[in-house]
């Protein structure tokens, strides 16, 4: 029974969730804003990597074309192109688009943990809230 | 019918991101160009919006191809005559907290003053894509870039600021990538990115898991951006700590561009059957506005900082437009949208008031208020009206959106949201004369003298009205538009809502 159910289940949306959690709990479940910002990271990604494994294809090839001259074309099926023989590169192009923008995010992220700390001295949530208190 | 080919949609978005990237450099060169140089792009945009505009409405939607690629390969750009409506709206927020922001920004962070209008030029370009794109995917990149820009401006602002941005950054995050986890799950079932292509495509797949997972992702990620009730909890600290004309541009625009983007794509990419019958969220919806409408509003009664109050009543008011949305009726629809425009004016008016007191006076307990409108009449003055508006008073804007939300539910038969639209204004009427009464009555509190020494002392210090001619215009302006709003409410319905209302729910 266990077993069929674990074949059913396509492993890509399996390792997105199980990611996804992981990502999940680090942003919400963390007291440390370094770590909130790598779960940040984790969920991103995971997301990410589902969206690439769209793409894939059982038994197919990356989305090049090698150029056919006329000398080799002696049979019909050769020069025809089946989309199901390649992988769909879209979702991958897409991908590299959402992994810049993952970058910028992360990278102001890491930008306002700068100032966080040069004015407060700490990164951990319950001390900051503290400082912050007594500062008003 | 449309227009194919025309710059004008390529040209709104074009200005404002190009001259961001030249900003800097100009700045470095000479800090006084940067003003003028900001308002040049915004007013190209704004002439390229009022140019879309008129085409929209006299021939009907605009199409642009990017590079000439025809969707459903190429991006596309498409001015409808919704997106008109909010290019419009957007270009005057843009150019009014522009002007605005000069003072107000070189006497909150005189440091940063180059690199504010470099951030705000990418915010409003941000913005103005995701009005105007028709692509999924490319709605996500902009999203992305309004939002990485709103967190910078965020954290500009005084004490705890940086960890009210930090705390937009996760939450923004999650909400943006929840966004494009749908995109995903959207187009892998149909494999399109386009959105006329995929309301094409969608209405066979609508009992698909794939598309009811997606749509559920899509739903949450949009509400954690324009930070409904149980996933507001970015919204006050980000309101509160940024800078006061950051707090005017974010109110009036972020979040009410979100929310255009949940109505964008479930009416006009899905049908109104989908989210009704096929995967019931209109009533979830629905109610879930009706708890934020009220809990907003109760949440703001008890803050005593202005500008939280102000936050916590736009947690309120996001709460009308989702519920209008969820009725899934013509009128529900109208009232929704006409709230989203008007509160859009009237919230970002009554954060450049804010921003004129603490300009001012650098206060903004609401009890240190005392007497202010003797010397401040006219924003004390434009306050008034602007609150009018949010309680829904005639003849504001308010009234009117609130009335459409009404009669929406009383075509669906829910009696028990009218309550809550009433009650929730009551609310903010109970709210809003609190402040109103320190402006203009002067209660005595026994409590705290030195507060009454402090603001006699520095409310004596001004004299006439006060508040520079730059800070003053746009507060008016703003205003006069939710008035306008209000005055004119027919026909901007007659020429932007009732063209792209569905027929599916047309009665």
């Amino acid at each position: 029974m266990s077993d069929s159910f674990l074949l059913t289940v396509p492993f890509n949306i399996v390792i997105y969730i199980v990611l996804m959690m992981i990502g999940f709990y680090a942003m919400t479940g963390k007291k440390n804003f370094i770590k909130k910002l790598v779960g940040m990271n984790i969920f991103q990604w995971s997301i990410i990597l589902f969206v690439v494994s769209l793409g894939a294809k059982r038994g197919a090839t990356i989305p090049i074309v090698v150029h056919t001259t006329p000398q080799n074309h002696d049979s019909l099926s050769m020069s025809a192109l089946e989309a199901a023989h390649y992988i769909n590169p879209l979702p991958h192009v897409l991908m590299l688009t959402a992994i810049v923008v993952g970058l910028a995010t992360t990278s102001v992220g890491l930008a306002l943990l700068l100032r966080i700390h040069s004015r407060y001295g700490t990164l951990e949530e319950d001390e900051l809230l503290d400082r912050i208190k007594t500062s008003e | 019918m449309s227009v194919h080919q025309h710059a004008a949609p390529a040209l709104i978005i074009a200005c404002p991101l190009i001259t961001s990237f030249v900003l800097p450099l100009l700045g470095r060169w000479d800090r006084r160009v940067v003003l003028p140089v900001t308002l040049t792009a915004l007013i190209a945009s704004s002439i390229g919006s009022v140019t879309a505009a008129h085409i929209v409405l006299t021939q009907g939607p605009m199409d642009y191809f990017w590079g000439g690629w025809e969707p459903p390969w190429g991006i596309a750009f498409r001015i409808d005559h919704l997106a008109a409506l909010m290019l419009l709206l957007l270009c005057v927020i843009a150019l009014a907290i522009a002007i605005f922001s000069h003072r107000s920004i070189l006497k909150e962070r005189p440091d940063s003053y180059v690199l504010f209008y470099t951030v705000y030029l990418l915010l409003i370009s941000g913005l103005l894509g995701i009005v105007t794109t028709a692509d999924l995917f490319n709605l996500y990149v902009f999203l992305e870039i309004a939002s990485i820009a709103s967190y910078a401006l965020v954290s500009l602002g005084s004490g705890p600021a940086v960890v009210s941005a930090f705390r937009y950054v996760i939450l923004g995050t999650i909400g943006a990538a929840f966004y494009l986890l749908s995109v995903g799950y959207f187009y892998s079932v149909t494999g399109s990115l386009n959105m006329e292509d995929l309301a094409h495509l969608l209405p066979e797949l609508y009992s698909s898991n794939a598309v009811r997972v997606g749509f559920a992702f899509f739903v949450v990620g949009m509400a954690i951006k324009m930070a409904l009730f149980p996933m507001h909890s970015w919204l006050p600290g980000a309101y509160t700590d940024a800078p006061s004309a950051v707090s005017a541009l974010i109110s009036a625009t972020t979040t009410k561009v979100a929310a255009y983007i949940l109505l964008r794509v479930s009416f006009f990419v899905f049908e109104p059957q989908f989210f009704v019958h096929f995967f019931p969220v209109a009533t979830l919806l629905t109610w879930m506005g009706a708890i934020a409408m009220v809990l907003g509003s109760i949440l703001a009664i008890s803050q005593s900082d202005l500008k939280r109050m102000l936050a916590y009543s736009s947690v309120a008011q996001i709460g009308y437009i989702v519920l209008g949305l969820g009725l899934a009726n013509e009128m529900g629809l109208t009232g929704s949208l006409l709230h989203l425009v008007n509160h859009a004016l009237t919230k970002g008016g009554l954060f450049l008031v804010v921003g004129a007191i603490i300009y001012r006076t650098g206060l903004r307990e609401i009890q240190q208020l005392r007497n202010l409108a003797r010397r401040m009449p006219w924003t004390a003055a434009a306050f008034t009206l602007a609150a009018g508006s949010i309680i829904g008073i005639p003849p504001f804007g308010g009234f009117f959106s609130k009335l459409y939300l009404i009669l929406g539910a009383i075509n669906s038969g829910q009696w028990g949201l009218i309550g809550a639209v009433l009650l929730s204004s009551l609310l903010a009427l109970f709210y809003f004369s609190n402040v109103i009464r320190y402006l203009y009555l002067s209660p005595k509190s026994s409590e705290n003298d030195s507060h009454e020494e402090l603001l006699d002392e520095k409310v004596h210090l001004l004299r006439h009205d006060n508040v520079p001619l730059s800070m003053l215009v746009p507060m008016i302006i703003l205003i006069t538009g939710t008035i306008f709003l209000g005055l004119f409410n027919g026909s901007i319905v007659s020429s932007f809502i009732e063209p792209i209302v569905p027929e599916s729910i047309l009665q």
